[in-house]
């Protein structure tokens, strides 16, 4: 069996009498992208927030990479190497791309408390931001202000920050959001590439892109996980077929 | 940022050409006033690294640079009676050494920065703003009751502290021991704003999440630069005691925090010369409408009032475009 | 310590917890609806007793001095309202800071180019000036009294106010969702105004009420500000509720602890050292307090979680 990197074991979470999360299971093997699908309040940014450290569950557990990480914070994770990326862009907007991405290369290097040297000139961190800038094609627009991007360029750039800290599997909340079909696309191209490197746990609500990519998809309806399968085993789910793309008319 | 860069020049070209035309012309009174713009603005610079760079809204920094003062007071003092500072269980004199009186300002300050901060920035927004006050007022308090200092009367230092190789006493020798302090500070700002640690900082005001996500704690970094802002706003609280020979828990009170602020904001919030042409732009008009009217801080209340609403970015913001050097 | 003056200074810690609240009232009501930090509420206690001053130099009359007082304020804080605080509401709180500390600046000087440096006196009226005895014998200011009685009596209005009329349910639904208010069709910039106007003619009378026992000079409105401020946050920003016990709380806190903390230390130690750090305890205690309670709950004791 190939390599689980990251699971959850069977969280909870309540709000008060809301039930967000119930007995959630999911794992994520290495070499795929395991999306995750489901209605609109299915409990999906919870289940997120949960395994990224921001939230923790009622019940249950969070592994990575083996170890038992429910008790760290959104810090640790990272530092372990969980790149996430989010659903509305959180850059640094007044900085450049290039020092967003050298944030990035800081962050999973560690040394942050130097207070003399110039961060921009140290050759280790930026070839390392520059090569993430590369991967995802913001090399030209290293220079500008984040501000000044396009949505779809900080959604690259989400996704450059993310790889600059070496990550062993990543966390992807909605990288397709508000992407033309160009970028989708091209975002789409950048995905596909990357399962190789660590694996990609994909919240995403553009089925096209979702059925193109995925290894595997869960369902998520009302904080429960229905299905888990291959994209024509889930388009074949009976359950599935009734509680979401009846309502959604799907791919 | 080209214009920035003359803006500075010619502050920094004022700063030299004011004093230099007052001690040909003899007039010790604007030397004086110098100096002061000189601390002042080191106070500001102080502040500039918490609030600029870091976005926190401190109105409590009056603490840090009170407890620089009574730095130097409290070990000045001693000198003056007598008698040693402490005896059990070591035996600890007080002193009359600026270098010495700074490095203990500093670490006093830096010391109450870290406290002070590891208990507000548990709190953000409106929040910070009021416990950061509530600190500066308990050490206000504090000073006006601790009578073996003086009390509410404050202390007289007689005699100005003395720095190896230099006679303080001499209006132009202070002078240039300021400026010079004032410049160190400015460089290792500017190399802080640019440093690992800077870009850490600025992008934790900009989204803390970011700095999460990248596995950097901004808690840890926002202390740290509280307690590096505190302490040199303590050197200039150490400073500006010893231009007055005399401290007095007025350096506590609220007022000097919002001073402190209105030097950055005057100047321009995050610009490294905002708290430099702040405070000179400060004792310039205090001297100015000061001589024309006993109310002056109406028309100084006017044109903060304008700054805020109308020219966003102070002084040099204004002047040099909107664009912020260090990024 | 006896029972009777542990009474009379419990009495004391309310009727400044009574203050305290008229003046964190409109400080947190503007928080909460508005998002405006404002510092210059402290420049409206002051315009409040300096009006109710004047009036009652002119007309030897208490009643009208307090009307005057709450019309003066309620004015001012109108004034401000529409000159300078309403381009404030989309700054951030930097800006606000900064713009009602200048305002502080111009209300203050313009108030000592008027009036000049010398602090004013406010009698209390014949009516209600002198001891009474309360139950159990003990002695104690009329006036004092009356302030408490005030006081309680208009935060009552106060609460009823909000839970019950049009204007409450708007400043309610104003402090949970500006655009919601904005689709019921309310006019905002006047509910604006006339929230920020009340909150002044709350301070204001605070200041006609205390002006009688304290003097009335520039600058008096400083220190109840830092007060209101560390109520307003101990209670929990934007809470009524929360502004009322913290002030409760300040009250007491403040006073008891004044004449209590020189006892408790006199118990192991000498008598000048106990009063001595006994003293300067007291007044770092409500800052303490405060600091206590954010550590705890860090934002306040009745406010929603950031």
């Amino acid at each position: 069996m190939t390599e689980v990197v990251l699971q959850t074991r069977g969280i909870s979470k309540a709000f008060g009498a809301v039930q967000a999360s119930t007995e959630i299971s999911l794992d994520l093997r290495a070499g795929e992208i395991h999306a995750l699908i489901g209605p609109n309040g299915a409990g999906k940014s919870t289940l997120i927030k949960q395994i990224a450290g921001n939230l923790a569950p009622d019940s249950g557990t969070v592994q990575f990479l083996g170890r038992d990480v429910t008790g760290l914070g959104t810090v640790a994770r990272a530092r372990m190497g969980l790149g996430r990326t989010f659903q509305i862009s959180a850059l640094a907007m007044e900085h450049t791309v290039l020092q967003n991405a050298v944030l990035g290369a800081l962050g999973a290097r560690g040394g942050v408390f130097r207070f003399f040297r110039d961060v921009m000139r140290n050759r280790e961190l930026t070839e390392v931001a520059m090569q993430a800038l590369e991967r995802v094609g913001l090399q030209d627009q290293a220079a500008t202000r984040t501000a000044e991007l396009s949505h779809g360029q900080r959604r690259q750039l989400e996704v450059a920050v993310a790889l600059t800290l070496g990550p062993r599997a990543f966390l992807m909340d909605e990288p397709m959001a508000g992407l033309g079909a160009e970028g989708s696309k091209h975002l789409t191209g950048l995905l596909d590439g990357l399962r190789a490197e660590a694996p990609i746990l994909l919240v995403e609500h553009d089925m096209d892109a979702v059925f193109a990519l995925a290894d595997r998809i869960s369902v998520l309806v009302y904080g429960r996980v229905i299905a888990t399968g291959t994209g024509p085993e889930i388009r074949a789910n009976a359950e599935v077929r009734q509680a979401y793309l009846g309502a959604e008319d799907a791919a | 940022m080209k214009r920035e860069r003359a803006i500075n020049a010619a502050v920094v070209l004022a700063m030299l050409v004011v004093p230099l035309w007052a001690w040909m012309a003899d007039e010790p009174f604007i030397l004086t006033l110098a100096t002061k713009v000189a601390i002042l603005a080191l106070a500001g610079v102080g502040l500039n690294i918490a609030l600029g760079l870091g976005g926190l809204v401190s109105f409590g920094h009056a603490a840090f640079f009170g407890i620089g003062g009574y730095a130097m007071g409290i070990l000045a003092s001693h000198v003056q009676s007598y008698t040693p500072l402490m005896e059990w269980p070591l035996l600890i004199e007080g002193s009359k050494s600026m270098p010495v009186i700074w490095v203990v300002a500093m670490m006093a300050s830096g010391l109450a920065a870290l406290v002070i901060g590891a208990l507000s920035l548990r709190t953000s927004g409106v929040y910070f703003i009021m416990i950061t006050l509530a600190f500066g007022q308990m050490l206000y308090y504090f000073a006006i009751s601790w009578s073996a200092y003086g009390g509410e009367d404050g202390l007289s230092i007689y005699v100005r502290n003395g720095f190896p190789g230099l006679n303080t006493l001499d209006p132009v020798q202070f002078l240039l021991l300021c400026y010079a302090v004032l410049g160190v500070v400015l460089f290792g700002a500017a190399r802080l704003a640019r440093s690992p640690f800077g870009l850490a900082l600025s992008a934790a005001r900009q989204s803390a999440a970011r700095v999460e996500t990248v596995g950097i704690a901004p808690y840890r970094v926002r202390l740290v630069a509280f307690a590096i802002s505190g302490a040199v706003t303590g050197l200039a609280g150490a400073l500006y005691a010893d231009l007055n020979r005399f401290v007095s828990p007025t350096m506590f009170s609220w007022h000097t925090s919002g001073e402190i602020m209105v030097f950055v904001i005057l100047g321009g919030v995050a610009r490294l010369f905002g708290p430099v042409a702040g405070a000179a732009l400060y004792i310039l008009l205090e001297h100015l409408l000061g001589g024309v009217s006993d109310y002056w801080q109406i028309w100084l209340g006017l044109l903060l009032l304008a700054v805020v609403l109308f020219a966003r970015g102070g002084l040099i913001g204004t002047l040099a475009g909107r664009e912020v050097a260090h990024d | 310590m006896t029972i009777l003056l542990f009474v009379e200074q419990v009495l004391n810690g309310l009727q400044f917890g009574v203050m305290l609240f008229l003046m964190a009232a409109g400080l947190t009501l503007v928080f909460g609806v508005m998002g405006l930090i404002n510092l210059a509420h402290g420049s409206l206690y002051m315009v409040g007793a300096f009006a109710a001053a004047a009036v009652a130099g002119w007309t030897g009359s208490f009643g009208l001095a307090l009307i005057a007082a709450l019309a003066a304020a309620a004015a001012a804080g109108a004034l401000i309202e529409l000159v300078v605080i309403r381009r404030l509401y989309a700054r951030d709180h930097l800006d606000q800071v900064l713009a009602t500390f200048a305002l502080i600046l111009i209300l203050s000087e313009g108030t000592r180019w008027v009036f000049g440096s010398f602090p004013l006196y406010l009698d209390v009226p014949v009516y209600l000036s002198g001891p009474v005895t309360l139950p159990g014998g003990i002695q104690y200011p009329l006036y004092r009294l009356a302030i408490i009685a005030v006081g309680l009596a208009v935060a009552a209005a106060l609460f009823a106010l909000i839970a019950k009329t049009r204007l409450g349910i708007q400043i309610r639904a104003g402090e949970a969702d500006r655009e919601m208010i904005a689709a019921l069709g309310v006019d905002i910039s006047k509910l604006y105004t006339a929230v920020f106007a009340l909150g002044a003619a709350l301070a204001g009378l605070a200041g006609a009420l205390v002006g009688a026992i304290q003097s009335v000079q520039v600058g008096m409105g400083e220190p109840v500000l830092i007060l209101a401020f560390v109520v307003v946050v101990i209670g929990g920003i934007g809470s009524i509720k929360g502004a009322f016990v913290g002030a409760l709380l300040v009250g007491m806190t403040d006073t008891l602890g004044g004449v209590l903390l020189p006892q408790v230390f006199g118990l192991v130690m000498a008598p000048s050292e106990a009063a001595a750090l006994g003293a300067s305890l007291s007044s770092m205690s409500i800052y303490i307090l405060m600091a206590a309670v954010l550590v705890v709950r860090p934002s306040g004791l009745f406010g929603a979680a950031a």
